[in-house]
């Protein structure tokens, strides 16, 4: 029973991982660079809900639409000045941007909310489910993470198979000049990318704060990188694969803590990050591509 | 013997059979084309002459030796270099570390002398110095020898990759679309040193161009390619009154 | 002939500039110390200093020359930090301590280098960013496993553990080297400037013959063009495995400076933000400067002391940031390149039409 219980916690954290990893799989899958950003993104989500939820008492669905919006704009702002410019630049130098932003944001936050860790209250008032005569409960946290995590997966799925900006994405993700020639604004359509995936960071940094209540400007660091894990996991640039490799390393990270050790779980997380690079660096549900010479 | 004989070379690309049952067989000292319509599989042959590409049929075979999926490196000490239709120079380094670059696997010292300065790291970065300004000077490239490659005109760019190419001291020389983007002047004189390369280093060379009065003028074989497949092989008179390849030529995507 | 004699000056020429700043920084610490002119603060910044610099100047080796992004610069420091420190701390009072010291920055060369072996090997095939979380992720696992590891020594050799001090099972005379999440504690301190300026000196000395050499001109090719060094007959694994292997030794050599320098070492201190630290460093310097990441690394190291004085710590890791970014839009997007020609053009247009009437001949020479 404390196995199942520990495979659920897994489950949960996986949830709002796979909800990360779909900001970065998109951006990924559509722009051709790694976001290094979009953890910070997650941190400035949180903070948003935080002093309007947490201390400003607002109905916590207002906050976290208050918090996407401002994370859209954030993302938005983002790609237009930092990245659009560099769009045909190395991949090194995109790559080192997006780090030097993801620095602007934790040490901006640090700034205006300084290193003082917040307590988060769960935007969550759901009770547990007591299973089994009590002996397995599940708490509030995990269902709507998971439930959360499915319906954003769905939706996702079916805006980009079944509308035109959807179709467009898919275009410019396949072949950039292509898309162009073809008359789809490539330049939109990664705007969009950003404002989607950034959306997504707001509600995955409330649903994370919930889980692990406490909020520092470092908050969004780890679970971004662990978040991006998952994506290469399940195959970078796919939807569904955002989930199952999300859904795979928080159980993966939730067993090793409860069965290996604390302090190394992070250790062997990114062992596996490493040993499935090695091995199928397409991920599970990832695309091989073809160099063009 | 021939210096390069190919035969039965395909690739298949998922479901895409982009070259198929390709046989080509190139004499010593021989200028040859390979022409088509745009898509036809000409760089993909290249690519898997050169080992970019992995061939999933047929044999390369240069100089008597099998060279057929050796990795790029390799392939190049086996005799063979190549200039890229897209330029690919090092853009960065100076135009005579482009062509010493080249010269790699022919002065060789290891990393130990290099970083000591031991007396064999002078004598043949001095040898090197010497040999790269020789090709320079071939290709009227000496007096630039410190720009970087980036820094050359169009032009220029191209005849540094022919001599980074020749540096490797090659048997068989690939160039994919040499002629592109040169007015009708630097053409023709571009067709002179290629002829001149050819007697100088007594190599082989197998071209790919577009433009049919260079490859009519300098080949002295010719194959065609579409849908890549041989469409027809000859000399210059041969193709040009090839009823074949005149349909594809007027009938085709290009 | 001429010619030759022209370009091996210049490059020497620059070399020489190179040593000369160092060199004239070591001159000029002595001489203010002698004058009573330093602060303590500077002057407890002098070891960091050379072995942010060592780490700097490594980095851009790879970054700059190979042009691979490494995000796990800090573990190679961190692994030559404990394995040098482990060595000299097991060895205290057994051997003369300047043999101690140049053991332990052997030790931690190796250590390092051996590491990037077994790191590059496989990671070295990755392309671009998964190269970047690969290393990013390798730094994080070496601070994890470091900061629950527990060494001890006693008559019958060494005892590691990954629980806790106590499973170490030592004997009655034995003591524990490596605590876990407390580290090495007191460290007897060791590392002083001149070693340091003497450790700088021999990476530049390594590295600039490097990249001057056969080796360092295949590593820049592979890094301009992959697919065209490859056509040339470059080995590409070898070369891209030397400069990573290379820049992992100093490292590991920088990280056993800096250690002894400080009485107590903990894994944290080597974590992904001393990485991107360092990066900050090679990219602020200039990729491929080995002078800029000299002075980067120093002006940047000494800078938080001098902000400090100003009120203005805490906004340093802002406006590194600001200017990380600033100048990778700068260098990089297309547009500001096409931006900077056209300028540079402008400005040569200028000059031109200034010079003209002075003299008539030169004013085609400009041009």
């Amino acid at each position: 029973m404390q196995f199942l219980s520990n495979l659920i916690g897994g489950v949960s954290l996986g949830s709002v991982y796979a909800l990360i990893a779909l900001g970065y799989t998109m951006v990924y899958g559509i722009a051709r660079m790694l976001n290094f950003a979009h953890g910070d993104v997650i941190m400035v989500g949180a903070y948003v809900v935080f002093f309007a939820f947490c201390s400003g008492g607002m109905n916590p669905l207002l906050a976290i639409l208050i918090a996407m919006a401002v994370c859209t704009l954030l993302g938005v702002t983002i790609e237009r000045i930092a990245y659009r410019p560099l769009r045909e630049a190395p991949s090194l130098a995109v790559l080192i941007t997006a780090i030097g932003v993801s620095y602007l944001l934790q040490n901006g936050a640090l700034l205006l909310w300084s290193a003082n860790p917040r307590a988060f209250t769960s935007v969550v008032s759901i009770p547990p489910i007591s299973l089994f005569g009590g002996r397995l409960t599940i708490p509030g946290n995990t269902l709507v993470n998971v439930v959360v995590c499915l319906v954003i997966m769905v939706g996702l799925w079916l805006f980009v198979n079944r509308t035109t900006p959807g179709h467009a994405m898919q275009a410019v993700s396949e072949d950039r000049g292509a898309a162009q020639l073809m008359g789809i604004n490539v330049n939109a359509t990664i705007s969009l990318t950003f404002a989607i995936g950034s959306a997504l960071a707001a509600v995955a940094g409330a649903l994370l704060c919930s889980s692990y209540p406490m909020l520092q400007p470092t908050t969004g660091a780890m679970p971004g990188i662990k978040a991006f894990t998952a994506a290469v996991f399940g195959g970078i640039g796919s939807i569904p694969g955002a989930l199952l490799g999300g859904i795979l390393l928080g159980v993966i990270e939730n067993l090793s803590k409860a069965y290996i050790s604390t302090q190394i779980s992070d250790a062997i997380v990114f062992l596996v990050l490493i040993v499935i690079l090695l091995i199928k660096p397409t991920g599970l549900l990832g695309k091989k591509r073809v160099v063009k010479v | 013997m021939a210096l390069l004989e190919v035969s039965n070379l395909g690739i298949a690309f998922g479901g895409l059979q982009a070259v198929d049952k390709l046989d080509l067989r190139i004499e010593q000292g021989q200028l040859y084309g390979l022409i088509g319509p745009n898509g036809a599989g000409k760089t993909t042959v290249f690519n898997m002459l050169t080992g970019v590409y992995k061939p999933t049929e047929g044999n390369i075979v240069l100089d008597g030796r099998d060279i057929t999926g050796l990795p790029p490196a390799r392939i190049s000490q086996a005799g063979i270099a190549r200039t890229f239709q897209n330029i690919r120079l090092f853009d960065k380094m100076s135009v005579l570390d482009n062509v010493k670059v080249g010269l790699h696997n022919r002065y060789k010292y290891n990393m130990l002398t290099g970083i000591l300065r031991l007396p064999a790291y002078r004598e043949k970065e001095h040898e090197m110095n010497r040999e790269a300004r020789k090709l320079l000077k071939i290709f009227e490239l000496d007096k630039e020898e410190k720009l970087t490659a980036s820094q050359l005109p169009y032009g220029k760019q191209r005849k540094l990759e022919i001599a980074r190419a020749l540096a490797t001291n090659p048997k068989l020389l690939l160039l994919d679309e040499p002629a592109a983007g040169m007015n009708p002047n630097e053409t023709a004189e571009l067709m002179n040193t290629i002829k001149f390369v050819r007697d100088t280093f007594h190599i082989s060379v197998l071209l790919i161009e577009h433009d049919m009065s260079f490859v009519m003028g300098i080949c002295e074989y010719i194959t065609v390619l579409n849908y890549g497949r041989e469409l027809a092989r000859g000399t210059g008179k041969e193709i040009r009154n090839n009823p074949n390849v005149i349909a594809a030529y007027l009938g085709g995507d290009d | 002939m001429l010619q030759r004699i022209k370009t091996m000056r210049s490059s020497t020429r620059s070399n020489l500039v190179t040593y000369g700043i160092v060199l004239g920084f070591y001159a000029a610490v002595q001489l203010l110390n002698a004058a009573g002119l330093l602060s303590s603060a500077f002057i407890g910044q002098l070891v960091p200093i050379c072995a942010y610099v060592m780490l700097a100047i490594s980095l851009n080796l790879t970054v700059g020359f190979l042009g691979e992004l490494s995000l796990g610069h800090a573990g190679f420091m961190s692994i030559g930090a404990f394995s040098g420190v482990s060595f000299w701390m097991a060895t205290q009072g057994r051997i003369p301590a300047w043999l101690g010291v140049l053991c332990a920055l052997v030790i931690g060369a190796v250590c390092a280098g051996i590491f990037g072996l077994l790191i590059g090997v496989p990671v070295l095939r990755l392309e671009g960013d998964y190269l970047a979380i690969v290393t990013l992720a390798f730094g994080q696992i070496i601070v994890n496993v470091i900061n629950a590891l527990y060494i001890g020594i006693d008559a019958r050799g060494l005892h590691i553990s990954l629980k806790d001090a106590a499973s170490l099972n030592l004997a009655e005379d034995g003591k524990v080297i490596i605590n876990g999440a407390m580290g090495i504690t007191n460290i007897p301190k060791a590392s002083t400037f001149t070693l340091g300026i003497v450790l700088v000196v021999l990476t530049l000395a390594v590295v600039l013959n490097l990249i001057h050499s056969r080796a360092g001109r295949a590593i820049t090719a592979i890094r301009d063009n992959e697919i065209a060094a490859q056509s040339i007959g470059i080995n590409l694994t070898k070369y891209k495995l030397m400069a990573f292997i290379i820049s992992a030794v100093f490292a590991g050599v920088a990280g056993v400076l800096y250690a002894l320098n400080f009485t107590s070492l903990v894994s944290r201190r080597f974590d992904y933000n001393t990485s991107i630290t360092i990066l900050m460093f090679v990219v602020l310097g200039g990729m491929g400067s080995i002078r800029g990441s000299i002075i980067a690394a120093a002006a940047l190291t000494v800078l938080p002391e001098l902000m400090r004085s100003f009120g203005m710590e805490s906004y340093r890791m802002l406006i590194y940031a600001i200017v990380l970014i600033a100048m990778m839009l700068f260098n990089s997007a297309p547009a500001a390149i096409e931006w900077r020609k056209k300028t540079a053009q402008k400005l040569q247009g200028v000059w031109a039409a200034h010079k003209k009437p002075a003299g008539t001949g030169s004013g085609k020479g400009a041009a």
